[in-house]
């Protein structure tokens, strides 16, 4: 899931300015996941920045609806009746969700309530880390399951670089080398076969280096 | 005992600490709450084995958010004491209206009146 952190409220609030109807429009999805942009962080939202106004004895309409998502037409298209009562929308959807509802809204401003921050999992409850970069030509096949791409600090993919030490990454003593990952994983695999194969160029073209990326399938188009 | 405390605190009864959210706490002073306290088993005690603490945590950010806003952190205290402890809870009801009472209500409140 895409993992998006709290933006601290002061950032909110220096971003609304002199707003006066504001709308805040959390996503069922991801970010509620990662309890950055739910319904309970947009009431926790709404429910602050209402204050917040009061006491600058300001007269501010503070709104609360939350999508099932905000990455589709369908979703976004239920808050067409009454977009227009808000001078101002604060998306707690990810990057993708804020700008969706940009394009869709042309006339009303829409600022971004949380900071969206990688493609990641739950370790645990409060912990999430970084799993996949979206570099669209997944090599998972012959590492072991594990990402180099996302998960070595130098994306290397031929074996650890000589910074690796005890099996730690060199850029912080905390960070796992995603090579000794992918080493234990394929020894355990009995497929270390995979790791003496030199990997080919990779083509980062598929990645962000070739520009803005879009899928084509026109398979599913209507 | 036939203990006293001020007739001005509203208990709200939960299952646990646990289920105090921090929503519960902002809505309180949105409404116009001058002070909230959360009033759970001592730490170590809890037959749920940790929702008095996670109590404290909703309590801790509850302050900060209300410190931001400008409403005070101060207003909000979590408190641990054993349901046999009848006295500590009046005394500690008492100190907490006092306190709230020397900090004044909530300027949430008297915004509101303004602005009506």
């Amino acid at each position: 899931m895409i993992v998006a952190d709290k933006k601290p409220i002061e950032e909110i609030i220096e971003e609304l300015g002199t707003h006066e109807k504001i709308l805040i429009l959390g996503c069922n999805e991801c970010v509620t996941v990662c309890e950055a942009g739910g319904k309970k962080e947009v009431g926790i939202l709404a429910s602050a920045l209402r204050m917040y106004f009061l006491n600058q004895k300001r007269d501010v309409k503070i709104d609360e609806e939350t999508l099932q998502r905000q990455c589709d037409h369908e979703y976004l298209e239920e808050i067409r009746d009454r977009v227009d009562r808000y001078d101002a929308i604060v998306s707690l959807a990810c990057g993708v969700g804020v700008q969706f509802a940009a394009e869709k809204y042309f006339s009303t401003p829409v600022y971004p309530g949380v900071n969206t921050c990688f493609m990641g999992a739950t370790e645990e409850r409060g912990l999430w880390t970084e799993r996949c970069q979206g570099c669209g030509q997944c090599i998972l096949a012959r590492t072991g399951g594990i990402c180099p791409v996302s998960r070595c600090a130098k994306r290397v993919l031929n074996g650890p670089c000589g910074g690796s030490t005890d099996g730690k990454c060199e850029i912080n003593k905390e960070i796992i080398c995603a090579w000794q990952l992918i080493i234990e994983r394929l020894k355990a695999l009995d497929r270390l076969d995979d790791y003496e194969a030199l990997s080919p160029l990779k083509d980062w073209s598929t990645d962000r280096a070739g520009g803005p990326r879009k899928v084509v399938r026109e398979d599913v188009q209507p | 005992m036939r203990l006293s405390y001020p007739t001005s605190i509203k208990i709200i009864r939960v299952p646990c600490t646990g289920k105090v959210d921090i929503l519960h706490i902002l809505r309180a002073f949105e409404k116009g709450a001058d002070g909230v306290y959360a009033v759970g088993c001592m730490e170590g005690d809890c037959h749920y084995t940790s929702g008095n603490f996670r109590a404290r945590k909703r309590i801790e950010q509850a302050k900060a958010l209300l410190d931001t806003v400008g409403v005070g952190g101060e207003r909000v205290e979590m408190f641990n004491l054993a349901s046999s402890e009848g006295p500590l809870f009046a005394k500690i009801a008492t100190e907490f209206v006092q306190k709230i009472s020397d900090l004044g209500p909530n300027p949430i409140k008297l915004n509101k009146k303004h602005a009506a």
